[in-house]
């Protein structure tokens, strides 16, 4: 797999794509035989852009969230994103052997800061999602929403220009969920990150994203793509996301659909 | 496509957002206290103490109304609390405890270093795994009294001979508790770490190796019985003026003196000490492991 750092060094801006997916299809050895998981995938993420991929089960959305991860190769084709991409899980994945703030601090460490920074670093990032205090917490001492919030901050620790995110706030109850959405939103715009969001819940994808993108399953192909204009900040009960959301669904609909006809 | 006239009437600012996120935080965050010392009492404390005493009333109930009439096979309690009274008044019964608690102990953290690399080992390399984890899961099933014969025939009465026992009976329980305990690490912690650069050593170090630690510390838990188990079989069957007098060697004595109180002093100190090293050293360490990760269920 082709992880080329940064092209753009100094001179050039806006040159090149916080993640570049060419031509990237995926196979794995099944029991009939190698099956498509993804077909022919392209797909750009401008800095600073929220692209949302949207699916129904067995489009492979998180097998091309690993392969931009780095965490798995792509059968052909190539990604290229700027450094290695941060990436959050659907289950919050803190180190429970750790405190809320060790677990950020570890992530600084590996990133090489050494170790007098690490700290009041850390504790920034638990400012930036409203935690600061809970540094010292265990993991289990902390709710559902707090633990993704603490996540957020040790994928931010990474400092990486590209936040993927595996259907972070799906085990989450609607409320809290509502919440981080918009926390989400505020960081995003706060740290000019690019975020490439996946998920399954369309009114999530529209909610949150500039620009979504609808898999087709069984082999994942890109489907269709949207641009959402709604101005920030936005609500999920928002009658314009409500519209859009409502012609992205038969859209999907129509996806599965086709899979019940043969 | 989307229409982009906005509906919501006011935007909700960052303060807003703030309070409601405080709000949730507080409201599903349940606060922890300790238990009150009165609840431990009769939670934790008192059923023990009442099984003892059961089963004193009832050794003496045997004694007292003559079910077995014969000292030589039943002493009753108190004979077997004047032994150990004596040894301790003539300064013997912390000697023969500390002859046989240094060399578990010493034998113990010899098992641990020996163990530790081995475990890991196994664990992570194919090969070592496919072959020596079948010899290793064999071997902990082996009783370590049967080492003891070649042990001596090898090395001699002497105390080398009781590290070696020791060392084959704790080194299997304490590899294998490792082994198992990097098998039970949830592949989610391994790919979260190797997105944050934990790869290769890095990852075996921060995050394979703490994660295990729960497993691994079952298996020093178990590495300890066994150690104690292996020595006392080694110290009833070499025991040999020379080597000092331990709890084994205590047992032997009171068989060939057919001394049936001191039989029953040697059991009683080897079962005590055993179980009080499990409830000073293990059993804490596994609970502070448990604990902080939130693995410890109580109610």
């Amino acid at each position: 797999m082709a992880t080329t750092l940064a092209k753009a060094a100094d001179g050039m801006e806006t040159a090149t794509s916080a993640a570049r997916i060419e031509h990237v299809s995926k196979s794995f050895a099944g029991p009939a035989g190698q099956q498509l998981v993804l077909d022919d995938i392209s797909l750009d993420v401008a800095p600073g852009e929220f692209v949302t991929l949207l699916g129904a089960s067995g489009c492979g959305k998180s097998t091309l969230l690993n392969l931009v991860a780095g965490l798995d190769r792509p059968s052909a084709g190539a990604i290229t994103t700027d450094g290695r991409p941060a990436l959050m899980f659907q289950e919050h994945a803190l180190f429970p052997w750790l405190s809320a703030g060790k677990n950020i601090e570890l992530a600084l460490k590996l990133r090489g800061v050494p170790k007098n920074e690490r700290r009041g670093k850390a504790e920034e990032l638990l400012e930036l999602v409203r935690l600061g205090g809970a540094h010292g917490k265990r993991v289990h001492e902390l709710s559902g929403g707090m633990r993704q919030r603490v996540a957020m901050a040790r994928a931010l620790a990474q400092e990486s220009r590209l936040l993927l995110m595996d259907e972070p706030f799906a085990a989450l109850d609607a409320i809290t969920r509502d919440v981080l959405h918009d926390e989400l939103t505020r960081i995003w715009r706060e740290t000019g990150l690019s975020v490439l969001f996946v998920t399954h819940n369309v009114r999530e994808a529209v909610r949150l994203a500039q620009r979504v993108v609808l898999l087709s399953s069984r082999p994942g192909r890109i489907a269709r793509e949207w641009t959402v204009g709604i101005p920030h900040p936005r609500r999920i009960e928002d009658t314009a996301v409500a519209e859009l959301s409502v012609e992205i669904t038969e859209e999907l609909r129509g996806e599965i659909r086709r899979h019940g006809q043969h | 496509m989307a229409s982009t006239e906005t509906t919501t009437a006011a935007a909700k600012d960052g303060g807003d957002l703030a309070g409601l996120e405080a709000g949730l935080d507080a409201l599903e965050t349940v606060p922890q206290g300790r238990k009150p010392f009165r609840q431990t009492l009769t939670e934790k404390i008192l059923p023990p103490v009442l099984a003892v005493a059961l089963v004193l009333a009832v050794w003496q109930a045997l004694v007292s109304f003559k079910v077995v009439d014969d000292p030589s096979k039943l002493p009753a309690p108190a004979d077997v609390w004047n032994v150990v009274r004596d040894a301790w008044l003539q300064g013997e019964l912390l000697g023969y405890i500390w002859t046989s608690v240094s060399r578990g102990l010493l034998g113990f953290c010899l098992a641990l270093l020996i163990g530790t690399p081995l475990g890991l080992l196994v664990a992570r390399v194919k090969f070592v795994r496919a072959a020596l984890g079948p010899i290793l899961s064999g071997l902990q099933s082996l009783p370590s009294v049967a080492w003891v014969p070649p042990a001596v025939i090898w090395l001699g009465l002497n105390n080398s001979m009781m590290y070696a026992v020791i060392l084959l009976g704790a080194v299997p329980s304490i590899a294998n508790g490792l082994v198992s305990g990097v098998d039970q690490v949830p592949p989610l912690f391994l790919r979260a770490g190797r997105t944050l650069g934990a790869t290769g050593l890095k990852g075996t170090w921060h995050i394979v190796l703490p994660a295990a630690l729960p497993g691994y510390v079952a298996g020093l838990k178990q590495g300890w019985a066994f150690s104690w188990r292996s020595l006392m079989a080694a110290e009833i069957i070499a025991s040999f003026p020379d080597l000092g007098v331990g709890l084994g060697q205590l047992l032997e004595n009171g068989r060939n003196a057919s001394d049936m109180a001191m039989v029953f002093e040697a059991i009683l100190l080897i079962l005590i000490v055993g179980i009080a090293i499990d409830l000073l050293i293990f059993s804490p360490l596994e609970r502070w492991v448990l604990r902080s990760r939130g693995l410890l269920v109580r109610n």
